[in-house]
């Protein structure tokens, strides 16, 4: 039983190396971009795996905190792309 | 659990990365599949091995099915208008001529 989840992590991990690859090499920032918030979901798969290991529910509120990082993090970046700016000012521009 | 088989389903979908923009379509289902499954595992393994039912991982199970397509979707159009072409394989371009017009309009 707990091979598999060493098995899970070891995969996560590869997943991860790869995803870093992509945001070394991508050819363009968006690739860079999702290769980070692809990075940021699976961090929050290992926390998952990790606290089925140690038998502790304590870590599973960082689940979700890193994803909402991830999420806001991705949208700002994408507004970012898009216009120029992450925060707009109203008015003359 | 079957949370780990599942991770295999988003590695080889990260492994194959094909191109600019179906290498975002690659990531966002893969991956956000393959968390959900682990995440469930999670909830389940909580829920029967000690009696725990933890509603903060059902919240993160939602929030992350809600928000994964968001983001890829604006990933992907702030790509597309900050000028990444598509791949050349690309079949069609139901964009284009909106870009076009905005371009136009924007001179």
């Amino acid at each position: 039983m707990t091979v598999m989840f060493y098995i899970a992590l070891a995969l996560l991990s590869l997943a991860i190396g790869c995803f870093v690859y992509r945001v070394v090499k991508g050819p363009t920032v968006a690739d860079r971009v999702i290769a980070l918030d692809a990075i940021g979901i699976c961090l929050a798969g290992i926390v998952a795996v990790l606290s089925i290991l140690l038998e502790t529910s304590v870590f599973l509120e960082i689940i979700l905190l890193i994803g909402i990082l991830a999420f806001l993090g991705t949208a700002a970046f994408a507004k970012f792309l898009q216009k120029g700016v992450v925060i707009e000012r109203d008015g003359n521009h | 659990m079957a949370g780990a088989l599942l991770t295999l389903i988003s590695a080889i979908g990260v492994l194959r990365l094909p191109d600019v923009y179906t290498r975002s379509h690659a990531i966002s289902k893969s991956t956000t599949l393959g968390m959900i499954f682990i995440l469930m595992g999670t909830l389940f393994y909580f829920w029967l091995k000690h009696d725990h039912f933890n509603s903060r991982l059902l919240l993160a199970i939602v929030f992350l099915f809600l928000t994964s397509p968001v983001s890829a979707h604006l990933i992907s159009r702030a790509a597309y208008y900050s000028g990444v072409r598509p791949w050349e394989g690309t079949v069609r371009d139901d964009l284009a001529e909106r870009r076009e017009n905005r371009t136009k309009s924007a001179k």
